[in-house]
């Protein structure tokens, strides 16, 4: 069973590593979606105003979950990796210069006043935003309808990703991903006491909900007829159970975004999304790809051991780091005015001449210790006492000359 | 599994993967050390209440934020990029060294958190504690690049598996990772470089804006902070690229005889200085009888393993990577020189240098510090070749068997070019935002 035994477990974190990525890179991508479809005029200009604003804190932390999924999936199933990553290499490219352009925009925002520019800016968001989740979509559907062989660059560039699951895969990303946006947007814009955003935002919601619902009963069929091997599976329990869920998740969503209810709407969003790729790994267990199971794509126990021990330690500093960013961003400024400390008085950064001279003096001493130890030394410890002795050179040197030289 | 395939596009391939690195390592330095030249500012804005400090600092904060954004893309594409083009080594090795990139993910995800609280903390914090949360990025850029480099190194000095009928047995990632030889001076070495090309860069921009009349005192801290620190950074440098040298000579006698162009196997071997390798051996250029055997083993009657020593097919493109050593080395000195200049005029003269020609050639050093930060990976990566892992698989056996390399590589370089142009705008707009005006220096608090 999947996620009890060692050799399961990093793909096990992955997958919430996905799912992670799903919410909240996907609202990311949404958002740029709403920008695109913004039109024109000053209201339009406040939807994509709003849109920027509320995910411009959070935007990288978001986009890092695809870069974690990445080194666990390459370090835990390394034949696995390089077998998708090889046949998937246009649709990855793709995604990836999805990725590109929405960082670029990001980026170039930050510096832009004019209202062309900013126009120019969204429409690269835009664009970014509706490539990197339709391919990286149209790829997970590539690996779901076992299109992706053991092998380098063994299946079909194009076909493996453009093929009717696939391409079904892709659309309801990009509407899950809109929906999910509308959803934290609408919630984003009633905290900050903004009721014409907040209104135009779960109009949104409620449509694009419905749509997802919609297309994800249609793309049900669509696998059906496309990729029998997986859809069998995944009306069978325990993946069926899954999907139930994902299923009755969206549609309470729909509920409560009705109700004004949205930060319980966001959660059971997230449930819906979680849900169907659980859905989706219970459904391909033990297969991960066709002829590899997990167990035999699996990296040496004690390399998933460490993985895993790296993963659960890496967690402890993420997770409150993350609360703490998006705390902050939630709360948003809770206070307006700079608190200057003005009580901080340590004269000037140097402590008078004498001292700056004895650190300038200090500072020549371990140049000279460190680049005897370190041009002579022949083995680990001489090197590494010359390159601490190098190290306090520097940090003496930058306390000898943090005065600033005023005469000039 | 991952038997050697026909890829005709193997050399494309591999500039794919150079340029996207080249791209790439630029931002990197900026991630390394932009973040701590930013919390000097402020930290000297704590310390003197002097308003000029949180100016430059805020200021700098946006630079920092867009460069740092690029750097998330380039490196986004970095990694598609090991599994797009080099399956083969990704299949066979991913269980050894892909645990240095895990802990390299959560260094960059924590940078990221730090950074999105760093920026959007301004003034929604107390100082202390936006002062405290900008700490974790520069911790974060050094153990990111600690773990980056432990791939690297272990590529260049592999260990910790054992290869079986093309499968790896035996897989100790911590000792691959982290106890092989090459690690020390990698880190030590891409560290410094990280400091020398952003302070150079930095301080070339004000430089460009003293030549141009645009001297006050703002401007004048805005260069000495990024000035001081690779200044300090070049001399050393120095060392610790003679440390280097010396190990790759230990365990990397063919990178070394490339980068020296020996082509035969001699004692007291001469040091050539520039000049064109052809036929086995160094035409024109400057010869120093002995000067190789001395500087590499410390001996002036050493034995220097020449390429000879191995079939052609194990060769590394001697020219090219022969360049673009003595490129570095040059460059280095040059940036060396320039800083003792720094430092004799604010030591013994306390005051930054007032000659032009000072400034002209500190506009020359900023492009030419990252000149030498890419020539010095191109002599470590090419110097490597034909291996992807040294003496153990080839690139021929890592890439890719998938069509249209030539197709991704114009693609990718096409939105290169958008990348560059687009940050190169932003800078341009950012540094010609009006400046905030700055209140008068505290000096009845601070007593100075």
């Amino acid at each position: 069973m999947l996620g009890l035994e060692l050799y399961a477990l990093p793909l096990f974190f992955a997958l919430q590593g996905i799912v992670l990525y799903a919410i909240l890179a996907g609202a990311d991508f949404g958002a740029g979606i709403w920008q695109l479809l913004a039109g024109r005029g000053e209201r339009a200009r406040r939807i994509r105003e709003h849109a920027h604003n509320s995910m411009a804190p959070v935007w990288e932390a978001n986009h890092v979950w695809l870069i974690f999924v990445l080194v666990v999936v390459w370090t835990g199933y390394p034949v696995a990796f390089a077998s998708m990553a090889s046949t998937l290499a246009v649709a990855l490219t793709a995604a990836g210069l999805g990725i590109v352009l929405r960082g670029v925009a990001y980026a170039l925002r930050s510096g832009s006043t004019g209202a062309a520019e900013l126009r120019a800016i969204d429409t690269m968001t835009a664009v970014g935003s509706v490539l990197a989740p339709f391919a990286l979509a149209a790829a997970a559907g590539a690996i779901a309808s076992q299109r992706v062989p053991v092998g380098n660059a063994a299946g079909d560039l194009w076909s493996s990703w453009l093929n009717p699951t696939s391409i079904m895969a892709g659309i309801l990303a990009l509407l899950s991903s809109a929906y999910l946006a509308a959803v934290y947007l609408a919630a984003d814009a009633r905290r900050q006491g903004d009721e014409e955003m907040a209104a135009t935002f779960r109009l949104r919601a409620l449509v694009a909900g419905s749509v997802a619902g919609v297309a994800a009963i249609a793309g049900a069929l669509v696998v059906r007829s496309d990729a029998r091997w997986i859809f069998d599976r995944l009306v069978e329990t325990p993946a069926l159970l899954s999907v139930a869920l994902s299923l009755l998740a969206g549609a309470a969503t729909l509920v409560l975004v009705a109700r004004w209810r949205l930060d319980a709407a966001r959660v059971s969003a997230a449930v819906a999304v979680a849900a169907l790729v659980g859905g989706w790994a219970l459904a391909q267990n033990p297969v991960l790809l066709p002829g590899l199971t997990v167990r035999e794509a699996a990296a040496p126990d004690n390399v998933q051991a460490l993985l895993v021990v790296v993963i659960l330690v890496g967690g402890l500093i993420l997770f409150p780091s993350l609360g703490l960013l998006f705390r902050l961003v939630l709360r948003g400024s809770f206070s307006a005015e700079p608190r200057i400390e003005r009580t901080v008085s340590l004269a000037r950064p140097t402590g008078g001449l004498a001292a700056t001279l004895t650190a300038t003096r200090l500072a020549g001493a371990c140049f000279a210790i460190g680049a005897a130890f370190l041009v002579l030394g022949d083995s680990g410890w001489p090197h590494a006492i010359g390159v601490a002795a190098l190290g306090a050179f520097i940090v003496l040197g930058l306390s000898a000359l943090a005065g600033e030289d005023s005469r000039e | 599994m991952f038997d050697p395939v026909q890829q005709a596009y193997l050399l494309e391939a591999r500039q794919m993967q150079a340029l996207s690195f080249a791209v790439h390592i630029p931002l990197v330095c900026f991630g390394i050390a932009f973040p701590a030249m930013v919390l000097r500012a402020e930290w000297l804005w704590m310390r003197t209440g002097d308003e000029v400090y949180r100016v430059l600092a805020m200021r700098w904060t946006k630079v920092m934020v867009a460069l740092f954004a690029s750097g998330v893309v380039t490196g986004t594409i970095l990694s598609f990029e090991m599994g797009l083009l080099w399956p083969g080594f990704m299949g066979t090795f991913g269980a050894v060294f892909g645990l240095g990139f895990a802990l390299e993910g959560f260094s960059f995800f924590v940078e990221a958190i730090f950074i999105g609280i760093y920026v959007y903390g301004w003034n929604r914090m107390s100082p202390r504690a936006h002062f405290a949360s900008g700490i974790p990025i520069v911790l974060a850029g050094l153990t990111g690049s600690l773990f980056v480099l432990s791939v690297n190194s272990w590529m260049n000095d592999p260990g910790g598996f054992t290869l079986r009928d093309g499968r790896v047995t035996d897989v100790e990632p911590l000792t691959a990772l982290f106890g092989n030889g090459h690690l020390g001076f990698e880190l030590v070495h891409m560290y410094l470089a990280g400091f020398i090309v952003t302070g150079f860069l930095v301080a070339a921009a004000y430089a460009v804006g003293r030549l141009r009349g645009r001297w006050g005192r703002y401007e004048r801290i805005a260069l000495t902070i990024p000035l001081t620190v690779a200044a300090l950074a070049a001399p050393v440098q120095l060392l610790v690229g003679d440390w280097a040298a010396r190990e790759v000579a230990k365990t990397q006698p063919t990178k070394l005889a490339a980068l020296e162009g020996v082509g035969h196997t001699q004692r007291g071997a001469p040091l050539h200085l520039f000049a064109w390798y052809r036929d086995g051996e160094v035409k024109a250029g400057i010869a120093v009888p002995k000067g190789l055997s001395l500087l590499a083993f410390h001996d002036p009657d050493a034995e220097v393993q020449g390429l000879d020593a191995v079939p052609a097919a194990d060769r590394p493109p001697v020219n090219v990577v022969r360049i673009a050593f003595q490129l570095m080395v040059s460059i280095g000195t040059f940036l060396a020189a320039l800083s003792a200049w720094y430092l004799f005029a604010r030591t013994r003269r306390r005051r930054v240098p007032s000659g032009r020609w000072f400034y002209r050639l500190l506009v020359l050093a900023g492009p030419a510090s990252v000149i030498a930060l890419i020539s010095g990976w191109v002599t470590t990566e090419v110097g490597r070749q034909p291996w992807v892992v040294y003496e153990v698989m080839r690139t021929t056996e890592a890439v890719t068997a998938a069509q249209g390399i030539p197709v991704g590589y114009a693609t990718l370089a096409a939105f290169y070019a958008c990348l560059i142009a687009a940050v190169a705008w932003i800078l341009r707009r950012l540094a010609r935002a009006p400046m905030a005006t700055i209140a008068e220096p505290e000096r009845a608090l601070g007593g100075g």
